[in-house]
């Protein structure tokens, strides 16, 4: 069935790019801005997210049709709390430095607006297999950007690419880059970017549909 | 004494949860558009997160010695069912202010403001007295936030600002920059 299957692929692929749930919809700031001060706190948070996403999607999904309407945001909430308590044991366990240095943030992955929004708006009305894809889709998205805003933080901040020095002793490190208000402006700058390029990219497809109507 | 105003003064400015712990981001960017409905959803959160103080007292003291792994979940839990409460007395009492907030008042359940409180107070070791003063000075904090962006927003709505940034990417940078001002605070500390 080769139609099935584009569709599975656009919504793996949706949630990496078009929907990126970090850079288009801007969900999940809360926990996301608060660890990505270097690119391993990054790649942690953004790693435990995404079992959280996977595994609680595949639950709601699976557990559709015997949840009552009513109670349903609590449920998917309390299936989340699962997962992410399992979480945080694991990673106490496996790597106590980083656990440490997240601290509070990896509890509070439950609070993250992201999440329940997937398990609202997709994994609730989608069989079991689209809902899984769909969750991998956005948590990859998730997981990108978080990466892409602790490794940007880290090199400016630190001049440091996961804790290996990059730059010369030349190179004064903006200490702001890696402080909340860094935090903020570098979001709201890869924000700009992401416009931009939607913007090129509009501007690009209008000029050939022209094209193709001169031609003609 | 002095301890419980150091509580209130570092929970409202020097961590303060939306500038310094980026807590409860998506109400901040989401509802401050109108100063109004930011005050008011501002003074909801207050009032949620003096219960999820108590809540989160009466849980640890009494619960949770016995069965700790059930923290995140009993937290959650509680939380939810003190906001459908609070969200069932609103639309009771004042439909306007329930259509004013909208999608929001559910989710304060989400919102990590709340469950960030619980968590911290919690780590903390805070008793009954100071976990109250605590919920009492990050909810203002929260509030006192929500509130400058709220009035800068209106502001800019006015301004010209190239097409491309407005929206979400200028209001990061403004809570940015905000944020610096607030670090200002941090020198409170040194000065006692």
């Amino acid at each position: 069935m080769p139609e099935k299957k584009r569709d599975t692929y656009q919504e793996f692929i949706k949630g990496l790019w078009r929907d990126n749930p970090a850079f288009v919809q801007v969900l999940g700031m809360c926990p996301m801005l608060a660890v990505t001060n270097s690119a391993v706190n990054a790649l942690v948070m953004g790693g435990a997210t995404f079992f959280v996403l996977v595994a609680s999607s595949f639950f709601v999904s699976s557990l559709k049709n015997w949840i009552p309407k009513q109670v349903r945001i609590s449920t998917y909430i309390i299936i989340i709390a699962t997962f992410v308590t399992v979480t945080d044991f694991t990673l106490q366990a496996l790597m106590p430095v980083v656990h440490k240095e997240l601290g509070a943030f990896i509890p509070l992955i439950v609070a993250n607006c992201m999440i329940l929004g997937r398990q609202e708006a997709f994994a609730s009305r989608n069989s079991v297999r689209l809902a899984v894809v769909d969750a991998l889709g956005m948590a990859s998205g998730f997981l990108f950007a978080l990466f892409s805003l602790g490794a940007v933080r880290e090199l400016l901040g630190e001049g440091a690419l996961f804790g290996f020095k990059l730059f010369s002793d030349d190179f004064e490190p903006w200490v702001i880059m890696i402080l909340p208000p860094g935090g903020f402006i570098t979001l709201g700058l890869l924000l700009l970017l992401f416009n931009w390029l939607k913007e090129r990219k509009d501007r690009l497809v209008a000029q050939l549909d022209e094209m193709e109507i001169e031609a003609r | 004494m002095n301890e419980l105003v150091w509580i209130f003064i570092s929970a409202l400015l020097i961590n303060n949860f939306v500038l310094a712990y980026f807590l409860g981001l998506c109400p901040f960017l989401g509802v401050s558009q109108r100063l109004e409905t930011a005050f008011r959803l501002g003074l909801a959160t207050i009032f949620v997160m003096l219960i999820t103080a108590l809540c989160a007292w009466f849980l640890n003291t009494y619960i949770l010695v016995h069965a700790p792994y059930l923290r995140l979940i009993s937290f959650i839990v509680v939380i939810a069912s003190t906001v459908q409460f609070i969200e069932m007395v609103i639309k009771k009492m004042s439909p306007g202010l329930f259509r004013a907030l909208g999608i929001f008042l559910p989710l304060i359940t989400t919102n990590c403001a709340i469950l960030g409180l619980a968590i911290f107070a919690t780590n903390k070791g805070y008793g009954f007295i100071e976990g109250m003063v605590y919920a009492l000075g990050a909810g203002l904090g929260f509030t006192l936030a929500l509130v400058l962006m709220a009035g800068i927003r209106e502001e800019t709505e006015l301004a010209e600002v190239p097409r491309l940034i407005k929206g979400t990417a200028m209001n990061l940078i403004i809570a940015g920059i905000l944020s610096m001002a607030f670090m200002g605070f941090a020198g409170l500390f040194s000065a006692a």
